[in-house]
């Protein structure tokens, strides 16, 4: 039982990680309709800006500022440059997606170039002492930051969604660009924004994850990016809480067949939810049957 | 001076010539009517008024401003509110917040609201929803502020849209089709709100509309398109009695 809560406790904080990506990829198709596959190099870009904060001696806070402005400045960046331009010519979806991965690709290979495509040992900023927790179930500080600051992340997001005027312009675009714009909303900035927060929270995981597992290198993003990606399907794309409960189930499902099944099943197990999931609800856990467009 | 002031407009998609030298004057506090049979192109000037589609050819001048090429909320922005054939609702949105969107965006040129304006954000936030909710009372909608748009009735989801495009204060509104799939009684409310509402508001208006007795009674000058051009123009008295507008769209059925 306590091996059970124990798994429970470690799929928590990798599901939360899932939870951060998904958001990203979930935002953005439910505003654009693209599927972003340069997000996980974001994610990414944020490890190795963190990497190098902590190298260089600065607090906490302001490597995770840091580590959130930088992907932040990429993601508008990239969406200004490789996006927009698209999107202003009315260019097939495809194109878009196929933009997407490349922009991927050009992430992973520029990476590789700048910081070659050796492993870094992310700098121990936490001891992983285990700290015991009840029933003999224990938990870590780098597992209890990520747990808190991601928790404090999704709320703040919620939130800003919810009640903030851009929020509400948010939710207005992914509804009915259209129309929100002949309402006076500048979907161009909204979009910005999207991007932004998307790449920020990415850059949040990617810090997160060089704390809780100390080994960062340039193709970090591709496996991470997959799942969140996977995470956010399951949930129901286009869905910001249905991002949140993918990626947590996403690393659930990881991390209690790693420990009672077999760590070489992982990913085909963890994939195979998905199928089974779309089965059952081909839109996702909160996603609505499909919109038609008129 | 003309507050709308549209030459000679045209755009074609692919080797479809959509409009074709669209012109149009339109004075403060007017109320124009667009007919013409399906495909004539109607929306499509609404689409290019709004900036949603660039014209190849022409320009619209809108109070006195050059606003061709222009994007589409900045045009809002500038006073031009528009509702749409298929109800375009914010769906998920409650009520109340599709109107206030549209008041906080398309409201931005106000900008002595923001700097005469005293007291905390709350107190705005208060404000806002206060005056949302008043604009929903002209519309009979007051009740319902909470409600989630796509879970009103039929009837109500146009009544909003109305509502949602005033949010904006536009100076010019433009209706699309406001009483498709209404039944007779409906659309004589209609028809008394719309009046009603160029009055209190000081709005012109232009609309496109099939049910033509609406049009008949409700518009004090009538444009004709077909096949992307005017063939048309004058009084619904004119409009009625004119033969090119019998052949082409109105057939037997004028009363």
């Amino acid at each position: 039982m306590s091996q059970f809560l124990q798994q429970i406790v470690n799929g928590l904080s990798l599901g939360s990680i899932y939870a951060l990506i998904a958001l990203g990829y979930t935002m953005v198709y439910g505003i654009i309709r693209l599927i972003n596959f340069a997000h996980g190099d974001i994610y990414m870009v944020g490890a190795f800006v963190g990497y190098f904060a902590f190298r260089a001696g600065l607090p906490l806070p302001l490597v995770f500022f840091l580590a959130m402005a930088v992907p932040a400045l990429f993601g508008l960046t990239i969406e200004f440059f490789a996006y927009r331009p698209l999107r202003k010519r009315n260019a097939p979806r495809i194109a878009a997606l196929i933009t997407a991965i490349g922009m991927s690709l050009f992430l992973e290979n520029l990476g590789i170039l700048i910081f070659s495509p050796d492993p870094r040992p992310f700098p121990r900023v936490f001891t992983n002492e285990p700290i015991y927790f009840a029933g003999g179930v224990t938990i870590s500080i780098p597992q209890i930051l990520t747990l808190a600051f991601t928790s404090v992340l999704m709320i703040s997001l919620t939130l800003f969604i919810r009640f903030t005027r851009t929020g509400k312009a948010m939710r207005a675009v992914s509804q009915d660009a259209e129309a929100a714009q002949l309402m006076g909303v500048n979907i161009d900035r909204i979009i910005s924004v999207t991007f932004v927060i998307g790449s920020a929270l990415a850059g949040a995981a990617g810090v997160m994850v060089g704390i809780l597992i100390p080994r960062i290198e340039p193709l970090m993003g591709i496996m991470p990016g997959l799942k969140a990606f996977v995470a956010a399907v399951i949930g129901g794309i286009g869905v910001i809480p249905g991002a949140m409960l993918g990626g947590m189930l996403m690393g659930m499902a990881e991390t209690l067949v790693t420990a009672f099944i077999s760590s070489t099943w992982r990913d085909a197990i963890a994939f195979g939810l998905l199928i089974v999931i779309l089965l059952i609800k081909p839109s996702g856990i909160f996603g609505s049957s499909s919109r038609t467009k008129v | 001076m003309a507050l709308l002031k549209v030459e000679d407009i045209s755009i074609s998609f692919g080797g479809l010539r959509a409009v074709s030298g669209f012109n149009l004057e339109l004075k403060p506090g007017e109320l124009v009517g667009l007919i013409g049979p399906n495909g004539a192109g109607k929306t499509t000037v609404f689409n290019i008024l709004t900036g949603f589609y660039q014209p190849q050819e022409g320009r619209v001048i809108f109070d006195g401003k050059d606003i061709t090429g222009l994007g589409c909320h900045k045009i809002n922005r500038l006073g031009i509110g528009r509702t749409f054939q298929n109800i375009r609702l914010f769906n998920e949105l409650t009520v109340l917040d599709n109107v206030k969107i549209a008041y906080q965006y398309a409201g931005r040129y106000s900008w002595r609201h923001t700097i005469f304006r005293t007291g905390s954000y709350r107190r705005s936030e208060k404000e806002i929803a206060d005056w949302a909710l008043s604009r929903l009372e002209i519309f009979n909608l007051d009740g319902k502020a909470g409600e989630i748009a796509k879970n009103l009735p039929y009837g109500e989801q146009r009544r909003l849209e109305i509502a949602r495009a005033l949010a904006g204060r536009p100076k010019l509104l433009l209706l699309d089709e406001p009483a498709a799939g209404m039944n007779p009684q409906e659309t004589m409310e209609l028809l008394e709100l719309i009046k009603w509402l160029r009055k209190e508001f000081s709005l012109t208006i232009f609309l496109i509309e099939h049910d033509m007795s609406l049009v008949m009674k409700l518009c004090e000058r009538i444009l004709v398109l077909d096949y992307g051009m005017t063939i048309a123009e004058g009084s619904p008295e004119e409009i009625r009695n004119n033969p090119r507008v019998i052949e082409a769209y109105l057939g037997e059925e004028v009363s």
